[in-house]
């Protein structure tokens, strides 16, 4: 596959290392040429949306002008934020012509409103399962894990329209061909509290522990993700949870590039596996994983 | 030529958008008319009045009115004209309501284009000629399609009057969705004992004919005459020697999902659809029959005691004439699958609320022993869901399907009769119980049944440790709520069919996005299609209940024994008409025409020229457009009549 | 300031007609462009009456009928289509700009979409008559190059 514009985004530059570290790799192995956008600033987040929606728009449209100056056609971002983000801007500039010659003229900004935008996970989805399988050099068929999807990584249905927003499947089938045992569960899309976790915990540590217990329900050992605020919730919070909840989950959470990392023959620490707060070296030594 | 000019106010509805005396002014301006007035209402007695005593009094031989949409009132006034002893047809209308007034907002405009449409109708209307209509037989026989509630109540009321019905019926058996149906709100009488009399009724009328397992293939024809094909389909079952044992269903080694009982339990491949079928004969699916495919068992021939299994039976194409034909088709269920939220149907024990009937009935899989499909056990907690496919714009059903709210709380009294110490949640937005004793009934479900209504939507349901859990919101309590439940019953939302959609094209009738068929006007034709002598009736129309259903359907079949108490009906003489001196005989004309209303003739020096069929003629124009010479005129539309209308506009009002 | 264009509509009984009604019952703000000839099908257009129209100083013509398959006689909107395309094909030859003629498909129930079509085809209208202001015309339109003309005939909505 071609070169795309790779947009990180402020989470896989700090708390979420690790998932910019695992999804380079996989990229790399998969012969995906990131090329991170020079200089690209802030998504606009929640914050940009709640305020105003021309904002959020700009603040997105600026990273995709910036693509748009290199000659890149596409732009990924593992990030469900800021994909959302960078996703209705390129939308908002396709329809609305108006806004596209607004911004051009006022701030500058000149955005290839043909161009693509995608979600790493949707990214992968394109290729051939051969290709992914192709790369597998460390048999995970003892792995038991779900695909926790969160809210935002296929919605707005209307916006987002690679996979089942209710049921949705591609995270399941890159992990199935990286070898992994997926099982089937209900909460692929249930809400993880998301930021309530600052201002209102009780609601994100049970809505966190929900996801939790599905998952132990289902027999799973881990759960695969790919969002930074959903990794955040169900693991750095994984002791609080036990906490509000009374319960003794020790279930690690791995970004589904980790996960796709280990069976493509990386060590976890190249993977970043390490920086997690729920240790998942007994379950990668019982998948027969070396640690070094 | 004497054109008189009348501009209505329509209350002020025309008048609050265009200035109707400025318009009567400009009226008067223009050549041949010789008085232009303003009226009130000029559909009103008063109006109508006016109209006639200007048409005595200033000797008008030509009219035009600047109302409403010729669409609404043309016949009202034609009336008019006929009455003041003028031909109806030297009449114009200018649309100055439903495509002026009420679609702008400027008020200089709209009287521009007002005067604009005045324009032209006083240029049509001058080249207008007095038609008259000739007059054609009246078939006397109707055509009923479906065998629901609603076509059986039109064919019984027709047949009554003493004429002749016969009733097309697509599935084996009479009887429709209300067959399946338990017990029916607002009183609850039992579905079976009320309908089951009306199918043996409707089978044993001496007036009526019943092909069951047939369809319509082709229509021709128009008001009084049509010409109808009706296949019927090979039951493989001699219908003249069975006489319904059932032996053969029984012993069918072969097994597919049940349609009557919607897939909860399964038939054989030769089958009865349900124990009080009308007519009581099994057919054979022909797609799963391994006698059919491969030659081989045969096993129903071998024990029928009548020898009445006939593989070799052909579909056969019956062609009928009918004066009159009532359309009623009836409803589906939506797909609801396409509600991931729901589980995309992967959950057995959640079901339609048309499944939850079969549950219910006595003659259902489960005997009327409320059972849950996946194991067959008695549920405890059971949830009803409203509005699965109605008032939802997100999934491109918006209208409501005005049975959802009575039925759930019929399933709650029906349910807590059954399992008295079962629970029933019913989750609703609103609930809509607006006819005769059914506030009453919900009221009732409440107090007497203790059904637990929850004000809210359903946003998820999943499996968890065997048992169904549904999350949602109590918007009344502003909270979310969790409620495990045994069995989800999904009121689904009702939709109109393909097979009817495909009707309609045959019958030339038009139906809405939705595949319900189109009244000829919503409030005062409500049973009329867009095309003469269909009527229409049921829930085909629109999602209707069994009261209302019942009650189109004799006001259909009281349209129909309107139509067909004339012996004689008049034709439009809006129809084609060939001018021999013009015609060279090409005949493009019979190429392109529809109707076949083109024939030879021959002329007395031997040379051919067309004719026009006047009482097959539709009056499309077709033939006029095509016609090199220009020697096929329409009546009412000829070149010089259009052509004087646009020159209306052009020429005064040069760009 | 330019006046507003105006535009004949030819428009069958059956659909279009009573969808140009149904905007109307639903009150569905709209140009005040469109001078409506009733016909029973488009099936009865001859081409030379739109022509002559264009001809005789109409800004445009909007011909609508029913949806394929849904023609009150069978065929009538589908002979119309053939008819029409080949005539706005032959429009470059006599001087008229081939997007002054729109023929469109709208039922009975389209109430909505006669209204968009209608400012659609409108604001199309006035664009064509404001590139003639400063051409020497008198009433007639200007003639524009044949390439330009012939790639125009995807526009309608067929």
């Amino acid at each position: 596959m071609s070169k795309l514009g790779y947009f990180p985004g402020c989470s896989l530059e700090h708390s979420a290392l690790e998932y910019d570290q695992s999804s380079r790799y996989v990229c790399r192995k998969l012969g995906i040429e990131l090329v991170e956008l020079p200089d690209w600033s802030c998504c606009g987040a929640h914050a940009a949306h709640h305020t105003q929606h021309k904002l959020a728009c700009a603040l997105s449209a600026r990273n995709l002008s910036i693509a748009t100056t290199l000659g890149l056609g596409s732009v990924v971002a593992p990030c469900p934020a800021c994909y959302s983000g960078l996703k209705f801007a390129q939308t908002a500039l396709k329809n609305d012509p108006q806004l596209k010659e607004k911004f051009k003229n006022e701030l500058k900004l000149d955005c290839n409103a043909e161009g693509k935008v995608f979600s790493l996970v949707e990214l992968l989805s394109q290729l051939a399962p051969e290709t992914l399988k192709a790369q597998v050099k460390v048999d995970l068929g003892e792995l038991k894990v779900v695909a926790y999807y969160g809210c935002l990584l296929v919605r707005p249905p209307k916006l987002v329209q690679f996979d089942d927003p209710e049921n949705p499947s591609s995270m399941d089938d890159l992990l199935t061909a990286a070898g992994v045992q997926m099982l089937p569960w209900d909460y692929k899309v249930q809400c993880c509290g998301a930021v309530l976790a600052v201002s209102n915990p009780d609601i994100q540590l049970k809505l966190s522990g929900d996801i939790l217990q599905m998952a132990k329900l289902a027999g799973a050992e881990a759960v695969a993700v790919a969002c930074p605020l959903c990794h955040a919730n169900l693991d750095l919070r994984q002791a609080q949870i036990n906490k509000y909840c009374g319960s003794k989950f020790k279930l690690p959470i791995l970004y589904f590039t980790q996960v796709m990392g280990l069976a493509f023959g990386a060590s976890p620490k190249e993977l970043g596996i390490d920086k997690h707060m729920v240790a998942a070296g007994p379950l990668l030594s019982k998948a027969g994983i070396n640690q070094a | 030529m004497k054109i008189g000019v009348f501009i209505c106010h329509c209350g002020n509805n025309i008048s609050a958008a265009v200035g109707v005396e400025l318009v009567a002014r400009h009226a008067l301006r223009l050549p041949g008319v010789v008085c232009a007035h303003t009226i009130h209402h000029a559909c009103s007695e008063p109006g109508q009045l006016l109209i006639q005593k200007c048409i005595r009094e200033k000797g008008l031989n030509r009219v035009v009115i600047g109302a409403c949409s010729p669409r609404v009132h043309e016949a009202t006034f034609q009336r008019v004209l006929v009455q003041a002893g003028l031909n109806p047809y030297l009449l114009e209308l200018a649309n100055l309501r439903e495509q002026c007034s009420w679609v702008h907002e400027d008020r200089e405009a709209a009287t521009r284009k007002a005067i604009d449409l005045i324009d032209m109708a006083v240029g049509k209307v001058a080249r207008l000629q007095p038609l008259l209509s000739s007059k054609v037989d009246v078939n006397k026989r109707t055509l009923v399609i479906g065998g629901g509630i609603a076509g059986i109540q039109a064919a019984l009321d027709v047949a009554d009057s003493g004429h002749e019905v016969v009733l097309v019926e697509r599935t084996p058996t009479i009887g429709g969705n209300m067959a399946r149906m338990d017990k029916v709100f607002p009183t609850l009488d039992c579905s079976a004992c009320i309908l089951t009399p009306k199918m043996v009724e409707l089978a044993t009328h001496p007036n009526i004919t019943l092909h069951t397992y047939s369809e319509v293939e082709q229509v021709s024809g128009f008001v009084g005459n049509f010409k109808v094909q009706i296949r019927k389909k090979a039951r493989l079952v001699d219908m003249e020697k069975c006489t319904g044992c059932g032996a053969c269903t029984l012993k069918c080694p072969i097994k597919a999902p049940a349609e009557f009982n919607l897939g909860l339990d399964k038939r054989g491949a030769v089958y009865i659809p349900f124990p009080q079928a009308v007519p009581h004969i099994p057919v054979i699916d022909k797609s799963i029959c391994t006698y059919v495919l491969k030659k081989k068992c045969g096993l129903c021939q071998k024990i029928c005691p009548t020898d009445a299994i006939a593989f070799e039976q052909q579909d056969e194409v019956l062609e009928e004439e009918f004066g009159a034909i009532i359309v009623a088709t009836g409803y589906e269920l939506m797909d609801w699958t396409v509600y991931g939220e729901y589980g995309h149907g992967k959950y057995k024990d959640v079901i339609t609320s048309l499944q939850y009937e079969r549950i219910l009935s006595a003659s259902g899989p489960t005997g009327g022993h409320i059972r849950r499909p996946s194991d067959g056990k008695e549920p405890e907690v059971i949830a009803i869901i409203a509005c699965v496919g109605s008032r939802d714009a997100a999934h491109g059903r918006p209208y409501c399907s005005s049975v959802c709210c009575m039925y759930s709380a019929k399933y709650a009294m029906l349910t807590r009769e059954h399992l008295p110490n079962s629970r029933v949640y019913i989750f609703y937005m609103d609930i809509r119980a607006y006819s005769k004793m059914y506030e009453e009934f919900v009221q009732r479900a409440q107090e007497k049944y203790g059904a637990n209504y929850v004000r809210g939507r359903v946003s998820k349901v999943f499996e968890r440790n065997g048992r169904l859990v549904l999350q949602g919101a109590d918007t009344l309590l502003g909270q979310p709520v969790e409620l495990e439940a045994d069995l989800v019953v999904l009121a689904v939302g009702i939709t109109g069919t393909a097979s009817t959609i495909a009707l309609a094209k045959k019958l030339n009738i038009s139906h809405d996005e939705y595949g319900f068929l189109t009244e000829s006007h919503p409030k005062l034709r409500p049973v009329e299609s867009s095309t003469p002598g269909i009527f229409i009736a049921g829930a085909c129309q629109s999602p209707k209940d069994i009261p209302l259903t019942v009650a189109q359907a004799s006001s259909a079949a009281s349209k129909v024994l309107g139509l067909i108490s004339h012996d004689k009906l008049e034709t439009s003489p809006l129809v084609a008409e060939v001018n021999i001196r013009r015609c060279v005989g090409c005949f493009r004309c019979l190429d392109v025409c529809p109707f076949s209303a083109i024939e030879e003739q021959v002329l007395r020096d031997g040379s051919k020229v067309a004719r026009v069929n006047p009482a097959l003629c539709q009056g499309c124009g077709l033939c006029s457009a095509i016609c090199p010479p220009a020697a096929i005129a329409l009546s009412g539309f000829t070149d010089d009549q259009l052509i004087s209308q646009m020159e209306g506009l052009c020429s005064q009002n040069p760009v | 300031m330019q006046p507003e264009p105006r535009i004949i509509g030819f428009l069958c009984h059956w659909c279009s007609y009573a969808g140009a009604d149904m905007a109307g019952t639903s009150r569905m703000k709209q140009p005040a462009s469109v001078r409506i000839v009733r016909l029973p099908c488009t099936g009865r257009i001859n081409p030379l009456l739109p022509l002559k129209a264009l001809m005789d100083g109409a800004d445009g013509v909007l011909i609508s009928g029913c949806h394929p398959g849904d023609c009150h006689y069978r065929e009538g909107n589908l002979y119309a289509r053939r008819k029409l395309e080949l005539l706005h094909r032959f429009l470059p030859f006599v001087g008229i700009e081939p997007k002054r003629l729109r023929y469109v498909w709208v039922s009975a129930s389209e109430g909505a979409r006669w209204q968009t079509i209608v400012e659609e085809f409108t604001q199309q209208v006035r664009e064509l008559n404001q590139t003639l202001e400063g051409y020497p015309s008198e009433g007639g339109k200007a003639s524009f190059s044949n390439e330009d003309n012939v790639s125009s005939s995807e526009d309608k909505s067929f």
